[in-house]
């Protein structure tokens, strides 16, 4: 399994829990009175699973499995495929962070933090379909 | 191989749409923004996941004998009922559709999904059955 499939599944399962104990921390609003921020995390929620877990997950499985490209970079750029791991959690985090902030405290600042958390996952995702769209074929 | 050139098509989509209201959630660009977000879950939840999923699926599911995948006319049938699901339902949405269109995108969508799962079915065997 090469390292940055092994990076990409390890972070994926690490957001699978993150995600999860969000899930708890939301469920948990009826039943225990807890910080208003916390009712602010239902999207930081469904990214964390739908982003950090799934797609992160499907990313490095596709690095590993897929059909060679060519025989010189069989797994297409390998920098490329480091840069869209990078990209990818620097935003996540980053709106995980300052999307629940801004709801509770806006402030211009945390604004284009959000607008560059987008932009890092757009990246990312952009970079992964360039890197992985060779090695989808026959064989 | 249609699957997943769709769901790598739909995965560069929906993230655009996701980003663009992830902009607007931090800077304000514009008040119709919103209206992509039906396009944009869409995009990634049926078209990206699951579209993903069954290209793959198709590929690595056990054979029959060497290069035998069973009946291909309806795994076909899939691939073109999800696709036009996806637009019908991501586009109604966005566009304020009469909501029939987003019904006939959902009930394209489990047709294809139907289909799909009866090709499927006698592929989940053991190796060399």
């Amino acid at each position: 399994m090469p390292p940055l499939t092994r990076w990409f599944i390890k972070s994926a399962l690490a957001y699978f829990i993150a995600a999860l104990v969000v899930g708890v921390l939301l469920a948990a609003r009826s039943v225990v009175s807890l910080p208003p921020i916390v009712g602010a995390l239902r999207p930081a929620y469904f990214h964390l699973l739908m982003v950090g877990w799934v797609t992160q997950l499907i990313f490095g499985m596709a690095y590993w499995m897929f059909p060679k490209s060519t025989k010189d970079q069989p797994r297409g750029s390998e920098r490329l495929g480091w840069l869209a791991y990078s990209l990818l959690n620097i935003g996540l985090l980053l709106r995980v962070i300052t999307e629940p902030l801004l709801t509770v405290h806006s402030t211009p600042l945390l604004g284009w933090a959000l607008a560059a958390s987008a932009v890092l996952q757009w990246l990312a995702g952009m970079g992964f379909v360039i890197n992985t769209w060779s090695r989808v074929k026959e064989k | 191989m249609w699957f997943v050139r769709a769901a790598l098509i739909y995965l560069a989509s929906g993230f655009t749409f996701g980003m663009l209201l992830l902009l607007h959630k931090g800077v304000p660009l514009s008040p119709w923004m919103w209206r992509i977000l039906p396009l944009h879950i869409e995009c990634v939840l049926i078209g990206w996941t699951v579209q993903l999923a069954m290209g793959v699926a198709f590929w690595i599911l056990p054979r029959f004998g060497l290069s035998g995948r069973g009946n291909e006319t309806l795994v076909w049938l899939a691939y073109g009922l999800i696709n036009v699901g996806v637009l019908a339902v991501g586009l109604g949405g966005t566009l304020a559709a009469p909501p029939e269109i987003t019904l006939a995108g959902r009930v394209a969508e489990l047709l294809s999904v139907v289909f799909f799962a009866v090709h499927s079915w006698p592929r989940v065997k053991p190796m060399g059955v």
